[in-house]
């Protein structure tokens, strides 16, 4: 995982609502097995229109997502982490996010970061009104910052870390395998197999 | 102070608990399917590693299976389903494939084989996972990452989530359903209203229900936020479960049945959440528009943007509305589909096609109707109390198991701008195929909207 410290970039106003992971990469789209080409998948259905977000030059190489609330809804498919990473987001703004894919998002080095939803309109704005505004997301102070604003962001501090240092948890987990065993020693004998 | 059923099978699933760091969480059954494990079983490839516990891990073949007898036609499906023929030979992974008695959909197969049961811990790389929490455990889905993560470790590390009770007080009408109450749930609470959250259901119209319904109710908990969704295990339980194949036996079952007994909310625990809904004033349920929340008892008509205080939930209804091409203040009743779905890990189960079956016995379908069964044992069922042949002479479709027009993956599709009445779980935009509308319903509700092409509750007809 690509480890994340502090990010500076331009930032996309996303408008909507309950933005699920059918529409950030449809369905069609995960018949691949393997984890790259998914950029061309991102937003598939709603790129094809000409008025869409994504569409509009002036946002052209921005890393910051910023959408309405509920982002990442639905679906369990990480693909739609891989999609936003390979388009080139590094941060997802939201006032709610979708369980899953803000779990997906931390495995995968993408920083889903909560503001309170008037923030996220307030950030929206600026962004409208200046697409080349500058963004700086700082997970070591904990903040988003644009022009004069500084808003804090909350994020557990093992999250955070594991962020920061880029670390992956199955490597984690590896080093209390003993735990793991000990424990699988003492497992209800009714519990079922599936040999 | 008493615990709640949700902290009851957390505690028991603790491997390591350690101040700053999320639990570790030990994961009694792993279930895998084509779509979100190849590049998972890549992982371990890369780093050497093996899948620790093949013996609590089983794989199916059900997205991008056609329902149609024959060969997958498309070339990527075809290619991701042998992916995972592979995977599941090389490390080791019993795998029920298209044509196998056994194949169907993840959430159906487990519960039918007895593999689902009371207070274990279930992962999916599949949202609707949570579907197996109406066994009483904790099931949720999860992303790829964590996939691998299980498969190299049979653990996830986790932080609880808070918990919610939705307390469903009197009984559901004649005629009313699980899906008809979870729809109503849904638009109640909101998209987002369980999102941090497992869901206890409990009351009196939740243990009234059959495992069925149970199932019903707990799978869509995702389209409330919910990561999981549980139900305390009782009687209707044990004997859903008793002598199926995966299922304890002799004195195996009583042991098993004393400690599931134990696994109930206590009388003075104290839920972070509660909600309370009245079973005895619904009536069938229907969406309107492009998110499970978004939807209204039949009898009602398109809601208006403007009648929706929160700016946020007003230009949503106006995005749906425009999506779905529907006007505001057209009775639900007058709206045409085109097509009918009745399947899914939703609604896929034999009760839910007797119910289907009996709407349509003797009548004539006027849509295209798709019944699919949500695995082959369902279908073997089904054809032995002759639910196909009622299927059939109605005009319906009968198909093979698989997850089909529930996200079409496979051939089972809607074209731009067709409409469907579907008993599927999610009504986003193109999920059922791009430009396609879907209106969530209940079986019977379906049933009797392939009788009149226009959404329909059985009572109408």
């Amino acid at each position: 995982m690509e480890a994340f410290t502090t990010h500076t970039g331009t930032a996309v106003p996303l408008r909507r609502s309950n933005v699920d992971t059918d529409q950030i990469i449809p369905a069609v789209w995960l018949k691949q097995v393997s984890r790259t080409g998914f950029e061309r998948g991102l937003f598939a259905a709603w790129r094809e229109d000409p008025e869409f977000v994504l569409n509009d030059a002036a946002y052209d190489g921005a890393s910051i997502l910023v959408s309405g609330p509920d982002f990442g809804t639905g679906s369990s498919r990480e693909h739609a982490v891989w999609a936003l990473q390979q388009y080139g987001f590094r941060v997802v703004i939201a006032a709610r996010f979708g369980d899953i894919f803000r779990n997906n998002s931390t495995k995968m080095g993408l920083l889903p970061v909560v503001l309170p939803g008037d923030k996220v309109a307030d950030l929206q704005s600026a962004v409208e009104a200046d697409p080349k505004l500058e963004v700086t997301v700082d997970l070591r102070e904990r903040q988003v910052r644009w022009a004069d604003e500084v808003i804090a962001f909350e994020i557990d501090d093992y999250t955070r870390w594991r962020l920061m240092e880029g670390l992956d948890d199955i490597g984690l987990t590896l080093r209390h395998a003993d735990e793991v065993a000990a424990y699988e020693n003492g497992r209800q004998p009714w519990l079922p197999t599936t040999v | 102070m008493g615990r709640t059923l949700a902290e009851k099978v957390w505690e028991q699933h603790v491997v390591r608990r350690a101040d700053g760091e999320p639990d570790l969480l030990y994961i009694d059954l792993h279930l895998i399917h084509e779509v979100t494990s190849p590049q998972a079983f890549d992982g371990l490839r890369l780093a050497g590693r093996k899948v620790r516990r093949p013996d609590l891990t089983i794989a199916t073949e059900d997205h991008n299976v056609p329902t149609v007898l024959g060969p997958i036609a498309d070339p990527v499906s075809k290619k991701q389903v042998e992916t995972l023929r592979k995977n599941a030979a090389e490390f080791g992974v019993r795998l029920h494939p298209m044509g196998d008695a056994g194949q169907g959909v993840v959430h159906i197969i487990g519960p039918q084989f007895g593999l689902t049961q009371p207070g274990m811990t279930i992962v999916c790389g599949d949202s609707h996972t949570s579907t197996h929490g109406a066994f009483g455990g904790i099931a949720f889905g999860i992303g790829t990452s964590e996939v691998e993560h299980v498969l190299a470790t049979q653990t996830l590390p986790a932080y609880r989530p808070k918990t919610m009770a939705i307390e469903v007080s009197g009984e559901l009408p004649p005629g009313v359903t699980a899906k008809d109450l979870i729809l109503a749930i849904i638009s109640k609470i909101g998209t987002g209203g369980g999102q941090g959250y497992i869901v206890e259901y409990r009351g009196e119209a939740v243990r009234k229900l059959s495992m069925e319904g149970r199932m019903t109710v707990c799978n869509m908990s995702i389209e409330a936020g919910a990561r999981a969704g549980m139900i305390a295990p009782d009687e209707t339980t044990f004997a859903y479960l008793k002598g199926r194949p995966h299922a304890p036996q002799g004195e195996a079952w009583d042991q098993a049945v004393a400690h599931w007994k134990s696994l109930r909310t206590d009388d003075d625990a104290v839920f972070d959440k509660v909600v309370e809904i009245d079973a005895s004033m619904l009536t069938p349920y229907v969406t309107w528009g492009t998110n499970p929340g978004q939807g209204l008892p039949l009898a009602e008509s398109v809601p208006s943007p403007d009648s929706f205080d929160d700016p946020v939930a007003r230009s949503a209804a106006e995005r749906a509305l425009d999506y779905m091409g529907l006007r505001a203040g057209t009775p639900l009743r007058e709206i045409e589909v085109d097509t009918v779905f009745v399947g899914s890990c939703t609604n896929g189960r034999i009760e839910d096609l007797r119910s289907a079956a009996e709407i349509l016995r003797g009548r004539q379908v006027r849509t295209r109707t798709l019944i699919v069964p949500g695995s082959m044992q369902v279908k073997v069922q089904a054809e032995e109390e002759g639910l196909h042949e009622v299927f059939k002479a109605a005009g319906a479709e009968w198909r093979e198991a698989g997850c089909s027009m529930c996200l079409g993956m496979n051939p089972d599709t809607l074209k731009p701008g067709e409409r469907s009445a579907s008993t599927s779980n999610r009504n986003f935009e193109g999920r059922q195929g791009k430009g396609g509308r879907t209106h969530l319903v209940s079986p019977q509700v379906a049933a009797a909207t392939a009788v009149t092409g226009r959404l329909t509750a059985p009572a109408d007809l």
